[in-house]
C-alpha cells in the first residue's frame, strides 16, 4: 500500500539532495571545526556555508545571526532564558494561549520563580487578540514571545506588528517560526523580530538539528554553557553533518517560499477541505482561512473522536494528526482547540492535514473518497450521534 | 503511535454487537462528551436465571474505548449477572491481549458501564448514568472520586501518580489534583504487606507486636479490604493489644449504617477465621 503521507507539520522526509550533501561529513570529513588543520578547515568552511544558508532563508542580515542547536525546544528555551537573564530587573514575559509545550514549559518553570506571564488568548477562529495584548505590555516586561504560525491550524499571527510593539515598549521579541518556514518568504531584517526559532525536520533537513536567528546587538546570555563554539553563544562541539543538512534544506525550502509551490499546494489543500467539508455533515474549518499557511487544514467532525478516525485512514495509509485527548499522552485535548472555544463535541474530533509540495490530487482525492465513509461509521457507533437529531 | 494487540485492532475494526437493545432490561452508561469517552451498554437478562443473552454497546471514543466495550459484550453473553458482575478492567485487558498503560481507563469504563447496567436491573431496568457527585471528587476536570482512586490503586497495584492518571484519567488536566492522588497513594500503598517471615505456624500469641501487626495486615489486605473497597471504603489497623485488634473504618465504611455489622460480622469474623478465634475487633 502506497503511503499518503499529510503529517507534514509533524515532521518530513530528509530530501535526498540534502542526504548527499550530509554523507562527506561523517566518515570522510570528520575533523572538529574547532581545530587546526586542513580537514578541520574543511569542516569549519561546510558550516559558515550553512550558516549563511540559513541566514538566506530568514532573511538575516548576517550569517553570524544564526546560532545551530539540536532543536528547536532547545531554541526556544535559550531565546526564553537569554532575555530573562539578560535583563534581570525585568519579571513579566507575554506569550499566546496557543504556544508550543517549548513554550509554555519553560514559561511555567519561570512562573514557579516568580514571573508573571500574560497569556494573549484567540478568537474562534484562532486569531491573535491584539487588543488583549497591547494592554498587557508593561515597563517591566523582559520578552514577548508569539509563534509566527499555529502548528495544529496553521493560523499566520501578524508577529511584525506584535513585535514592533513589543520593540516600543523596550521588551525583546521572539518567534516561534517552526512552522512558517519554507511555507512563505522571510525577511527577519527588515522587521523589528529580535530572535526566531527554527527547526531542521519541519523542511527536509534531519531530526535533531534546529536553529535561533538572534539579531546582532541584542542583549544574549547563552543556553548550554560550554566552549567557545558558536562564539560562545551555544557551548558543544558543533554537529558538522547535520547542520550541513540543514543548510541544504534551507536553500531548497528558500526556493519553495518564493516559487509558485506553494499556491499549488494552497490548491490542494482548498481540494481538500472544501471536499471534506461538502460531503461531510456536521464538520467545520478550524482556523483562519483568510491567514494561513498554505500546507495545513484543520477539521473537526463532530461526534466522533480523533484517534478513531486516524486508526482508520491508516487502513488506507493515509497519515494525518489530531488534536483529540487520546492521541497525546496528556489525556487533554487540544490546547489550540480549547483556546479557540472549540465545543467538546467538536474538540475531540479534530484532525489535522498537512500537505507538502510533493502532495498530489491522486492522494487529496483518496482522503475525500474514504473520509466520509469513516465517520459515519464512527457515528453509527457513538452513543451521541443522535442526540443532534 | 500506540502498541496496540492485534486483538485490539481486531475489535476496533470490526466491533462486535454494537448498537442498543430495544426495551433493554439494563441500560448502565458512563462517560460523557467533555471527558472525550462515552460508552452505553444495554442488555437482555433472563428474568428466572439472570442469565445475559444478549449484549450491544454505543461507544464515543479512541480505538481501545471501542475494543474494550466489543469485548466486554462478547465476554459477558452467557453468564450470569452475579459472573458477570466479577469482571474487572484487568480481565478485560487480559482478554485484549494487553492495552497501553495510557489506555487502561479504557478498561476502567468498561468494568463501570457494566456496574451501571447491573445497577439498572436492579432497580428494573432504569437507565443507570453513573455520575459521583455524592462522593468525594479528587479530580475536577474529569470527576474523579476518590473511591475511584482507591479501587484502582487497589486492582492493578498502582504506584505512581502518572499510573492513577493512565487508570482513572485523574491528574490528566490541569494537574491541580496530583498532589492529593499522591497522598491517596501513600495512604492505600503505606498499608501495603510487607513480605511475610516464615512465621506462619506460629500461634498469634505467640508472635511479636510486629509480626502481630503483619499478619493481622495480610488478612486486611488479601481478604478484608478487596470487599471494603467494593463499597467504597477501606479499613486502617489502628493498634493491637494482646488479642484485642483495634482499626478504623474510612471512605463509604465510615459513615454506613452498617459500620457495626461490618466490624464485627466480617472484620473479626475473617481475623478469627484466618489468624485466632480469640481476636476481638474494637472500633478505635
Amino acid at each position: 500500500m502506497k503511503l499518503i503521507y499529510l503529517d507534514n507539520n509533524a515532521t518530513t522526509p530528509v530530501a535526498p539532495a540534502v542526504f548527499d550533501a550530509m554523507k562527506p561529513y561523517f566518515v570522510e570529513k570528520y575533523g572538529n571545526a574547532s581545530s587546526m588543520y586542513p580537514l578541520a578547515a574543511e569542516s569549519h568552511k561546510a558550516m559558515e556555508a550553512a550558516r549563511q544558508q540559513v541566514a538566506d532563508l530568514v532573511g538575516a542580515a548576517h550569517a553570524d545571526e544564526i546560532i545551530f542547536t539540536g532543536c528547536a525546544t532547545e531554541s526556544d528555551n535559550t531565546a526564553i532564558f537569554s532575555a530573562v537573564r539578560s535583563f534581570p530587573n525585568k519579571k513579566h514575559i507575554i506569550t499566546s494561549a496557543v504556544e508550543h509545550p517549548a513554550i509554555f514549559h519553560p514559561l511555567h518553570y519561570l512562573e514557579s520563580q516568580g514571573y508573571k506571564v500574560d497569556y494573549i488568548g484567540v478568537d474562534t477562529q484562532g486569531r491573535f487578540n491584539m487588543d488583549q495584548y497591547k494592554a498587557a505590555l508593561r515597563d517591566d516586561t523582559a520578552l514577548v514571545t508569539v509563534m509566527w504560525a499555529n502548528n495544529e491550524t496553521g493560523t499566520i499571527f501578524p508577529v511584525e506588528e506584535i513585535a514592533a510593539l513589543a520593540k516600543a515598549r523596550g521588551a525583546l521579541f521572539h518567534t516561534d517560526g517552526v512552522q512558517v518556514i519554507g511555507k512563505m518568504p522571510l525577511d527577519v531584517k527588515n522587521t523589528q523580530i529580535d530572535m526566531l526559532s527554527l527547526s531542521g525536520h519541519k523542511f527536509n533537513a534531519p531530526k535533531g538539528v534546529g536553529a535561533l536567528y538572534v539579531r546582532r546587538g541584542t542583549r544574549f546570555t547563552e543556553f548550554m554553557m560550554g566552549g567557545h563554539q558558536e562564539k560562545a553563544r551555544r557551548g558543544g562541539t558543533e554537529n558538522i553533518p547535520y547542520i550541513v543538512g540543514l543548510g541544504k534544506a534551507a536553500e531548497l525550502a528558500r526556493t519553495r517560499a518564493n516559487s509558485d509551490a506553494l499556491v499549488k499546494m494552497a490548491a490542494l489543500r482548498d481540494r481538500l477541505q472544501n471536499g471534506l467539508l461538502t460531503k461531510i455533515p456536521d464538520s467545520k474549518l478550524n482556523g483562519d482561512p483568510q491567514n494561513r499557511v498554505p500546507n495545513t487544514v484543520n477539521i473537526s467532525f463532530g461526534y466522533v473522536e480523533g484517534e478513531s478516525i486516524l486508526m482508520h485512514l491508516n487502513e488506507y495509509g493515509i497519515c494525518a494528526s489530531s488534536g483529540s485527548a487520546c492521541t497525546s499522552g496528556s489525556l487533554e485535548p487540544s490546547h489550540v482547540m480549547r483556546a479557540m472555544g472549540v465545543d467538546f463535541q467538536f474538540a475531540h474530533g479534530s484532525v489535522r492535514f498537512s500537505l507538502s509540495e510533493d502532495t498530489t490530487q491522486a492522494e487529496v482525492d483518496k482522503v475525500i473518497e474514504v473520509l466520509p465513509g469513516i465517520i459515519e461509521n464512527l457515528r453509527k457507533i457513538s452513543p451521541f450521534s443522535r442526540l443532534k437529531k | 503511535m500506540w502498541a496496540y494487540t492485534d486483538k485490539v485492532m481486531e475489535h476496533f475494526r470490526h466491533p462486535r454487537n454494537v448498537g442498543a437493545i430495544e426495551n433493554a432490561d439494563a441500560t448502565g452508561q458512563v462517560g460523557s462528551l467533555v471527558c472525550g469517552d462515552a460508552l452505553k451498554l444495554t442488555l437482555k437478562i433472563n428474568k428466572e436465571t439472570e442469565v445475559i443473552e444478549d449484549a450491544k454497546f454505543e461507544t464515543f471514543g479512541c480505538a481501545s474505548a471501542i475494543a474494550s466495550s466489543s469485548v466486554l459484550t462478547e465476554m459477558i453473553k452467557g453468564k450470569t449477572l452475579t459472573e458477570a458482575s466479577k469482571i474487572t478492567n484487568q480481565d478485560i485487558a487480559d482478554e485484549l491481549g494487553s492495552l497501553p498503560a495510557e489506555k487502561m481507563h479504557c478498561s476502567v469504563m468498561g468494568m463501570e458501564a457494566l456496574e451501571a447496567a447491573v445497577q439498572s436491573y436492579r432497580q428494573g431496568g432504569k437507565p443507570v448514568v453513573f455520575e459521583q457527585e455524592a462522593e468525594k471528587i479528587i479530580c475536577h476536570c474529569f470527576n474523579v472520586s476518590e473511591e475511584a482512586i482507591i479501587k484502582a490503586i487497589r486492582t492493578n497495584h498502582l504506584t505512581t501518580v502518572e499510573e492513577v492518571t493512565f487508570y482513572t484519567k485523574a491528574g490528566g488536566a490541569c494537574g491541580k489534583c496530583k498532589g492529593e492522588i499522591q497522598k491517596i497513594l501513600d495512604k492505600v500503598n503505606s498499608c501495603a504487606v510487607p513480605t511475610a517471615t516464615d512465621n506462619t505456624n506460629k500461634k498469634f500469641t505467640d508472635l511479636t507486636i510486629v509480626e502481630k501487626i503483619k499478619r493481622i495486615e495480610k488478612v486486611l489486605e488479601e481478604d478484608i479490604r478487596p470487599q471494603l473497597n467494593m463499597d467504597g471504603g477501606s479499613v486502617e489497623l489502628v493498634d493491637v493489644n494482646g488479642l484485642t485488634v483495634k482499626v478504623r473504618l474510612i471512605g463509604m465504611c465510615s459513615g454506613c449504617l452498617a459500620a457495626d455489622a461490618t466490624l464485627k460480622g466480617f472484620i473479626e469474623r475473617t481475623l478469627k477465621e484466618k489468624i485466632d478465634p480469640d481476636i476481638t475487633v474494637e472500633k478505635a
